[in-house]
């Protein structure tokens, strides 16, 4: 314990919070022992999980590469004897839905057309909300926060038919900005949550101190509160591109037809009734779908981390 | 050159009400220190003169003017914080020049400033560095170069040096001193530590409970507490303090101990004449009581309990009336546990208090 408190002691005195998890992480703790039959048998134990947990994605991968006649043999676990890529030229530009057969490639478009202005609109609206209510408490910001935290526990399927309504009336239902508001509006006690406890965390004298220094409202957010949130906006980029790229519900609902997401037409490529099912064609398109939040994951993994602890660490 | 002037303040958060009808005259130039335990309101007075929190009633005056209701910027103060509060992801001389910038001052006058500030405080080869490259005290250098640079009459420290170890806290206390004697700028300083009080006021405020207890300088803050929360907050090691009876013998008053023995207080000056049977308690500084004359004056008895050596002297512990007293004795001063000595004070220099209100007598 005694190791791990020096080397935290840094992040703990003030200031240099942020700096302070650049630092880097010393080694702490009793030596390692040498291999052991238990620890032999606790990472066999872990990579047959880890197998186990891999071998839909294994699957998914052979099977995308097959033709159909190959498919239907029945071989599930075989190798593709003639690997093509076809079906997932099929999958991005061919597949049909109904009557559309443009495959994937509209869908992907319209999923990067609303997932890049909810994320960029919620994530600058909850910024703004989390260092308003921590710095500038009006009357009555206590009980604006809690309804705020309150909304993140409300089930969807309640409000659908009220923002139908409301989206309607003012002329924004099924269309992009649409969209873009209800996503804004979902992400909001969450993010809100988030950027409140995070700008909670930094000492209070910064802010006191620009003050003096005779920055106002907007000037002490854009050149001091910021800076220094790229820890927790890094994880609320994750938290939105992945949430709304992946969203199904209010996709279909709220985008109207032609801007309806990769996820929804993914489904109907899936789900169409007519014809043969293209198991080869599907498994390409489920993987090309969940390769965006995939690749967020993978490339950020790290930095989510990071962003959690820099929220969490500060006191 | 610039006066502060508190008239009547008052502040509460929520229900709680944490200055009441507080109010206080620092003089132009002048080095207050606001003194008190956790939670006095210390901090919060000197928030408020910052304008850094709502006030509920009162007046705050600086330099002649009511900036009572005016954003910090405008009440020309400066202040420096124990956290540092400097801006981590600006260098060093982004953060002096921030609020100059902010205020469109012309780069040139920015340039001078800030060279006559790092000057001042040796700071000119950090100043491209970032607070994260910098140690503490080279951090509370640049924080305080960050009110210097605001060119204002008042500065307000809030614990500046809390967060430093020791040596360097003592080092920094000595530029702070030296820094106003250069600048004759009127100091706000607020600290729970009495030897930076001691050493850097021209007058201690000493807080409690809200309220400012005694506002005098340090001498008188120590030679003459006007209660026995001053008496025993200021003074390391703490005031002695044994309690008994005020009683007269032959005309001159005495204090009676619990053990029956009395103690003569002749020459103690008495702000009121105390009547009979006062119950009072006698408040006597360890370095006042003196083990070697075994004549004469006022004597308590005392018993050794156990002797500290701390080094340019040492302290003795032991029980007068079965109350716990220490005695400064030089460091080759021997004496063993059990011992029963006198020790005799000079009562023109000890200090007497009322038993139930705790007030000066």
């Amino acid at each position: 314990m005694t190791a791990r408190d020096i080397t935290a002691a840094p992040a703990a005195t003030g200031s240099e919070t942020i700096a302070g998890i650049d630092a880097a992480v010393e080694p702490h703790g009793p030596k390692p022992r040498r291999i052991s039959a238990g620890r032999i048998g606790l990472y066999a134990f872990l990579v047959v999980s880890a197998l186990f947990f891999l071998i839909p994605l294994y699957i998914m991968i052979v099977t995308s590469l097959k033709t159909m006649p190959e498919i239907r043999l029945g071989n599930l676990f075989n190798l593709p004897a003639d690997p093509t890529i076809q079906p997932w030229i099929d999958a991005l530009f061919n597949a049909c839905t109904g009557l559309d057969c443009e495959g994937l490639s509209p869908g992907f478009l319209n999923s990067v057309k609303i997932t890049l202005p909810s994320v960029v609109v919620s994530i600058v609206c909850a910024s703004i909300n989390g260092y308003a209510l921590t710095y500038w408490p009006y009357k009555g910001a206590n009980l604006l926060f809690a309804l705020l935290v309150f909304g993140a526990f409300v089930p969807y399927q309640v409000v659908i038919y009220p923002l139908i309504i409301g989206l309607s009336s003012v002329g924004l239902f099924a269309s992009l900005p649409g969209i873009v508001i209800i996503h804004t509006i979902f992400g909001m006690p969450l993010l809100t949550l988030l950027y409140r406890n995070f700008y909670a965390s930094l000492p209070v004298e910064l802010f006191k101190a620009a003050r003096v220094d005779g920055a106002g409202f907007w000037r002490i957010f854009f050149m001091i509160m910021v800076p220094m949130s790229v820890p927790i906006t890094i994880v609320a980029v994750i938290l939105q591109v992945t949430g709304i790229w992946n969203d199904f519900l209010f996709g279909v609902v709220f985008a109207g037809r032609p801007n309806w997401p990769m996820t929804v037409q993914l489904n109907n490529i899936v789900n169409s009734t007519t014809g043969v099912r293209e198991y080869n064609i599907n498994m390409a398109a489920t993987i090309l779908t969940a390769a965006v939040p995939l690749i967020v994951y993978f490339v950020s993994g790290r930095w989510f981390v990071r962003g959690i602890a820099a929220g969490a660490v500060k006191g | 050159m610039a006066e502060v002037s508190v008239r009547n303040l008052g502040v509460s958060f929520g229900h709680l009400q944490v200055l009441k009808d507080l109010n206080l005259e620092v003089n132009a130039g002048e080095f207050i220190v606001l003194l008190g335990p956790s939670g006095c309101g210390k901090s919060t007075l000197l928030n408020a003169i910052a304008g850094l929190l709502d006030i509920n009633a009162g007046q705050i005056w600086i330099d002649g003017k009511n900036v009572t209701w005016m954003e910090p910027k405008d009440r020309g103060i400066g202040m420096v914080f124990q956290s540092y509060a400097l801006y981590p992801r600006m260098t060093a001389e982004k953060n002096l020049t921030f609020g100059l910038r902010v205020a469109r001052v012309p780069k040139d006058e920015i340039a001078r400033r800030v060279e006559k500030a790092a000057d001042l405080l040796q700071i000119k080869p950090l100043l491209q560095r970032r607070p994260a490259e910098l140690s503490g005290g080279q951090r509370q250098r640049v924080a305080i170069g960050r009110a210097l640079v605001r060119d204002v009459d008042v500065f307000l420290f809030d614990e500046p040096l809390s967060n430093l170890d020791a040596k360097l806290r003592t080092e920094l206390r000595v530029e702070l001193k030296k820094l106003h004697n250069q600048l004759g700028s009127t100091m706000i300083y607020v600290t729970h530590d009495q030897i930076e009080a001691l050493t850097l006021a021209d007058r201690i405020a000493v807080m409690h409970g809200g309220v400012i207890q005694q506002l005098a300088t340090p001498k008188e803050i120590y030679r003459r507490p006007v209660n026995r929360f001053v008496a025993g907050f200021v003074g390391s090691p703490a005031m002695n303090f044994v309690e008994g009876k005020l009683t007269r013998i032959n005309g001159s008053a005495v204090l009676q101990l619990a053990t029956g023995e009395t103690v003569t207080l002749d020459g103690y000056e008495f702000a009121t004449h105390p009547e009979d049977g006062r119950p009072a308690v006698l408040g006597v500084r360890p370095e006042q009581l003196d083990l070697k004359s075994q004549s004469g004056g006022s004597m308590l008895p005392i018993e050794v309990t156990l002797i500290d050596p701390m080094g340019a002297d040492s302290l003795l512990w032991g029980t007068v009336a079965s109350e716990i007293v220490s005695v400064r004795i030089g460091p080759d001063d021997v004496f063993k546990a059990g011992e029963k000595l006198r020790a005799s004070f000079q009562p023109a220099h000890a200090s007497l208090f009322d038993a139930r209100s705790g007030e000066r007598i």
